[in-house]
């Protein structure tokens, strides 16, 4: 081997590529490739439900709106963030979100179980102007939301997108997705969205 | 995860460990013709490259790293299906729900398996478990006299319920002032407690389609009289006749009703705002106030100490 030397990768260019290439991907070959194969990462938690029309249009505002660049949904294994935000993720509960909004910076707080956690009301208040709820609050106000009208037109598109990724929805769930959307505010939209967040957990146990 | 899989990470993990300590054991030697500290004939802008053997410090610090990482992957779960001598794990991620995970960090409690997030909360539980079941103990009455726990309820508060009603627990538009001692489901420590616990559905029905603007003028009139407030007179004896429909939950005089959370309308405290135009409004289109339910967020100790704390508000002492 003492033959082949250094200055060789070092003066090819395209060996130099080739190697570089394999060097990099074995980190991605070994810690994410497996995972995709993985039951726990396939298999829904027990209470999971796909999300409605109007959650799913939720979902798509949630994500217009940038909220994942100042809110995580993944509360960690550390007693610190449970003591706070409730169990920590599971795998199984984000199965069905394509893609999913884990985020990684928390400007505000982790939403990943926010569901159930305070009223419609206080939503609606609150993204009016957050000012108004919370006086210390430095997130934006996001008053369009309660003007913008859904008229659903690609809502059973979506739906039919994300069936062939594997999210169970009926042809009865997409028929009526339109119906189910048209007219609702993007703000009621989020709203019900955001309810819906980390519920599935708590679900599973009242089943 | 299957076997395939498994030796795919092995294969690749262990492999890509021996690669790199040959890479390195490769590079210690010199296998040029030139001698150590000589000029290895690369020139470029004036500047020379020297033949000099890998830092030492640099060498010795790649070594460790390997002795680090075969450790690491003899203790640690990081070779496949290999769950590591130490059986350690972060967290039960194969769980489905709250039932199985309780379940399961009973189990790894009991039987010393290091799942570290387990060992966390047992920790803690240890720590402060006996503080709060001191407090459980105590009733709330009692309760509000150590200042302790009030400092503990005070903290649990500003973190869960303080986004709704202030920090200083004074409410806000459609979010109830905690301490006036003015209550729509009770201010008994027990009626708090209860609200804490599973939560509130305040529900004020529309009136818009039943009655007619007018009418809806004339019962906000009546209602605003009924705090002593001075009103038309015509307007307040036209609203009392149609205030029979409201006597279901607030009441004949209008004094409430705390098992349905129908609120006095005779002290004026107003939820949603006074003003005749604002009692037209809930008139109109109802109001559906919601207290969310605490019990699995908190607990019931927890909501024993923060009941005690709302309920020292309106308590001297």
């Amino acid at each position: 081997m003492s033959r082949v030397k250094h200055e060789f990768v070092e003066k090819n260019l395209g060996w130099l590529s080739v190697l570089m290439i394999i060097a990099v991907s074995i980190g991605g070959l070994v810690e994410i490739t497996p995972l995709l194969f993985q039951s726990q990462v396939q298999e829904p938690v027990k209470g999971l439900k796909p999300y409605t029309a109007l959650q799913l249009e939720g979902r798509d505002i949630y994500m217009r709106e940038g909220c994942s660049n100042c809110h995580s949904q993944m509360i960690r294994p550390f007693r610190a963030e449970t003591e706070r935000y409730g169990h920590y993720s599971l795998a199984g509960e984000s199965v069905w979100d394509h893609p999913f909004l884990w985020g990684s910076k928390r400007t505000g707080p982790d939403l990943a179980r926010v569901g159930g956690r305070y009223s419609d009301d206080w939503h609606y208040v609150h993204l009016m102007n957050p000012r108004n709820v919370v006086p210390e609050s430095n997130m934006p106000a996001f008053p369009w939301l309660a003007e913008n009208t859904l008229d659903g037109a690609y809502t059973a598109k979506k739906m039919e997108a994300l069936r062939t990724l594997g999210v169970p929805y009926t042809d009865e769930d997409i028929a009526g997705a339109k119906e189910a959307v048209q007219g609702k505010t993007e703000m009621q939209a989020l709203i019900a969205y955001l309810q819906s967040l980390g519920t599935a957990l708590k679900r599973a146990d009242n089943e | 995860m299957s076997n395939f899989w498994s030796a795919w990470i092995i294969v690749l993990t262990l492999g890509l460990l021996f690669v790199l300590i040959w890479l390195l054991r490769w590079n210690m030697k010199n296998y040029t013709d030139i001698d150590e500290g000589q000029e290895m004939d690369h020139e470029f802008d004036g500047i020379v490259e020297v033949n000099n053997p890998l830092p030492k410090w640099w060498t010795y610090l790649f070594w460790a790293c390997f002795a680090w990482g075969f450790v690491y992957l003899a203790l640690y779960p990081g070779l496949g299906k290999f769950d590591g001598l130490l059986g350690w794990k972060s967290s039960n991620q194969d769980v489905q729900s709250l039932a199985e995970s309780r379940a399961a960090m009973k189990a790894s409690q009991n039987d010393g398996s290091i799942v570290q997030y387990d060992r966390e909360v047992r920790d803690a539980e240890e720590e402060f478990g006996p503080i709060f079941e001191a407090y459980a103990k105590t009733p709330i009455p009692e309760l509000i006299k150590n200042e302790d726990a009030l400092e503990v309820g005070q903290r649990l508060f500003l973190q869960n319920c303080s986004q709704c009603h202030g920090s200083n627990a004074m409410g806000g538009r459609g979010f109830p002032n905690l301490t006036d001692d003015d209550w729509l489901y009770g201010g008994t420590p027990h009626d708090i407690k209860t609200t804490l616990l599973n939560g509130r559905q305040g529900n004020m029905p529309a009136w818009g389609e039943q009655f007619s603007d007018q009418e809806i003028t004339e019962l906000a009139n009546y209602v605003a009289s009924l705090s002593g407030r001075e009103r038309d007179p015509e307007l307040v004896a036209a609203g009392k006749k149609n205030f029979a429909v409201c006597s279901a939950c607030h009441g004949p005089n209008g004094k409430g009703n705390q098992q349905l959370g129908a609120p006095n309308l005779t002290d004026n405290v107003w939820l949603y705002g006074g003003s005749i135009a604002t009692i037209e409004e809930t008139l109109h289109y109802g109001r559906n106030g919601v207290m969310p339910a605490w019990k699995d967020i908190l607990g019931e100790d927890k909501i024993h100490v923060v009941s005690a704390y709302i309920y020292s508000l309106s308590h001297d002492e």
